[in-house]
């Protein structure tokens, strides 16, 4: 489903390299977990796939179904069916999260020659999501992000991964600022996306993560390479041991 | 020449081509306000109030010609249950307007009203106009006050049951119009009043609003699509004791607008929003001027005004908050924001504080910025297209202006003529 061939990719504004060929391939139905130590270039690598502007693709592919992903505008290739869950999701204030999630929902679905989705049907279909995710109809109501907590943000995220139902989610970092409830409450949002025609990356920090959303493949992530990977034992591995000691194997 | 000279030289040619009616109890009041304009004279560059906005094609003799324009879009309040009247170049047209009966409220035109020798608007005429003279002289108004051809005397009693609609319709490319009106608000009674459309090639228009303990005022206006039309426009209103003015205006283009409000606030506890949204591009040029005096305590006073500019646009805004001695308990919040389109846009702000009394909560604010790149990012990541993405920013940067009207109905005729303008430059 996702195709990363050889990417290599440098900031835009300065000469430093990020990403230095990266080989990836997920396939759909498949969860696979990148992990890494800091400064390894696994954000990028989800910025470089959403199409944020400031990074340079100097070499190397990333298809979605055989689409070029790298040739296409950001919202092409939501359209296209890749989502990102953002480390930091954006507020903005002024935009009510009803409206933006329909307008997304119904970008999308433009953008693919589809019938636009009825306000009556989009309501129920948000009630019912939201309610999965404990969303109440005031966090609904607010303006996107504005004045949600940490918790708040990351399961607002995965409503709108669970509404535009996308092929291809990839999970930057989505556990960092949880705490243990928040963890299960987004991770069963996740689980119970799950599905054979979809693929997922996670990238993380910490195994505790993929003891909720169980991968099925792990890999790890330094210097803008993916330098091993491996079944779900290489998480637990790096978790008892750090990076240290999978660093120095492959150097 | 020397300075005051030309001055003076330019207000007289200026006054030249009017004519200042005759008789009736305006009269006295017309003849105090040309003393004032002549001892003040019209406006100049130079001049410290008019520091970012040239008044010189609004205070010439001719008037500089404005192409007329018709939209394609159903008029703005068209669809509204309302009491509508027309003015066409500044001249009332009975034709087009209904009849001005409605409970609660009386109307009438300041050309028939002035040949009267008694009349309730003769303690306001001019009067509210003068208060605003100082500390800073409005040299316009008082020339309006002296030569408006006409305008409404609107005298609100109860509870009218609809809003009054003025339409301003712009019919002649040299139009130079003068209007007039005077707003008295009686206790308890509350009104909706709506303005729309560009009024003429060159329109000066004042409004002086009394509004009594306890009454309301809404005023929501809509300037009119225009591009080369000219308006200097003022407001003067006091307020009494928990009495309510909330005021909302919307420009879309126009190539020049100051719209000057003065409020005193009076009586203690009253409320006072003004908020302005505009938009616009090219020769655009924008001003919004505001003077609110707390003279009475408890008051709040709110002044919201967001300005979104293109290519090559200019806004400005100068607005103070006086609070003056007793004044204690002042709420006053004042922002004024611009939203930059591109490079070349440009907004000018002047906001002021002057406090004199110890227990007052007072703040202000002024932004410039461009589109959030990251909220840009976020959108088209969800999959809304950039273009759309901008105009949902641009308008949730107008919401906490558009926000300050109340009636959700007018707020939604508001947001769709914005959509438009963001839609036509797609």
């Amino acid at each position: 489903m996702l195709e990363i061939k050889n990417l290599h990719v440098k900031l835009e504004e300065e000469d430093k390299q990020i990403l230095k060929g990266v080989n990836l391939s997920v396939e759909a139905g498949k969860v696979h977990a990148i992990m890494g130590p800091n400064g390894s270039g696994k954000s990028t690598l989800s910025y470089v796939l959403s199409g944020r502007d400031g990074y340079e693709v100097t070499d190397g592919s990333a298809t979605l179904d055989g689409d070029d992903l790298l040739a296409l505008e950001p919202e092409e290739r939501a359209a296209a069916g890749l989502f990102l869950a953002f480390q930091y999701p954006v507020e903005i204030p002024g935009v009510g999260n009803m409206t933006f999630l329909r307008t997304a929902v119904n970008a999308q679905r433009k953008a693919r020659g589809e019938e636009e989705m009825s306000a009556a049907d989009f309501l129920k279909e948000v009630r019912t999501r939201a309610k999965a995710l404990k969303i109440d109809a005031e966090m609904l109501k607010r303006p996107v992000n504005v004045g949600f907590s940490g918790g708040e943000k990351k399961r607002n995220e995965i409503l709108q991964m669970a509404m535009l139902e996308p092929k291809m989610c990839i999970l930057d970092e989505t556990d960092s600022g949880l705490d243990v409830d928040a963890m299960k409450l987004v991770s069963d949002g996740v689980n119970a996306l799950r599905d054979e025609g979809r693929g997922f990356l996670v990238i993380t920090h910490y195994q505790r993560l993929l003891d909720h959303i169980k991968p099925d493949v792990v890999h790890i992530m330094a210097d803008g390479r993916i330098i091993k990977t491996g079944g779900p034992e290489l998480a637990l591995e790096v978790e008892q041991n750090g990076y240290a000691d999978i660093l120095s194997e492959v150097q | 020449m020397a300075l005051a000279e030309r001055r003076i030289s330019a207000t007289e040619a200026r006054i030249a081509g009017l004519e200042l009616p005759r008789g009736g109890w305006t009269e006295a009041a017309r003849q105090d306000a040309l003393a004032r304009l002549r001892a003040m004279g019209l406006p100049e560059r130079r001049d410290e109030y008019w520091r970012f906005t040239r008044p010189d094609t609004l205070s010439q003799a001719e008037t500089p010609r404005a192409a007329l324009f018709k939209p394609e879009e159903t008029e703005i309040f068209s669809d509204l249950d309302r009491l509508k009247i027309v003015f066409v170049d500044g001249v009332f047209d009975a034709a087009q307007s209904d009849d001005l009966s409605l409970e609660g409220v009386t109307i009438e035109r300041l050309a028939d009203a002035s040949v009267t020798d008694i009349h309730w608007a003769r303690d306001l005429y001019g009067t509210l106009e003068a208060r605003g003279q100082v500390p800073v002289q409005r040299p316009f108004a008082a020339l309006n006050t002296a030569f408006a051809t006409d305008g409404l005397m609107i005298h609100v009693i109860g509870k009218p049951s609809k809003p009054i609609s003025l339409v301003y319709v712009h019919d002649s490319e040299t139009s130079d119009a003068i209007l007039h009106h005077v707003v008295k608000v009686e206790p308890g009674a509350e009104v909706t009043l709506l303005e729309n459309g560009p009024a003429a090639a060159r329109f000066n228009k004042c409004m002086e609003i009394d509004v009594a303990d306890g009454g309301k005022l809404h005023l929501i206006r809509s300037q009119g699509r225009d591009h080369e039309r000219r308006a200097v426009t003022h407001l003067f209103a006091r307020l009494g004791e928990e009495s309510v003015f909330k005021a909302f205006t919307l420009t879309v283009n126009g190539v020049l607008t100051r719209n000057e409000a003065f409020v005193e606030l009076t009586g203690d506890d009253a409320t006072v929003h003004v908020a302005g949204a505009c938009v616009g591009d090219g020769d655009f040029h924008h001003d919004d001027t505001v003077f609110i005096t707390h003279d009475a305590v408890n008051c709040e006073s709110r002044q919201v005004f967001k300005k979104v500019l293109r290519n090559g646009a200019t806004g400005v805004f100068q607005g103070k908050i006086l609070v003056k001695e007793g004044a204690q308990k002042t709420d006053g919040y004042q922002i004024s924001q611009s939203l930059l389109l591109d490079g070349d846009s440009q907004f000018l702000a002047k906001p002021e504080l002057e406090i004199y009394a110890d227990d007052v909560a007072c703040s202000h604010g002024s932004t410039s910025g461009a589109i959030d790149e990251e909220a840009l990012f976020y959108l088209r990541s969800r999959g809304v297209p950039a273009g759309a993405a901008t105009d949902l920013l641009t308008l949730a940067f107008l919401a906490e202006a558009v926000d300050e009207i109340e009636d959700p109905d007018l707020a939604a005729d508001i947001v769709s003529r914005l959509e438009s303008w963001l839609a036509r430059r797609r």
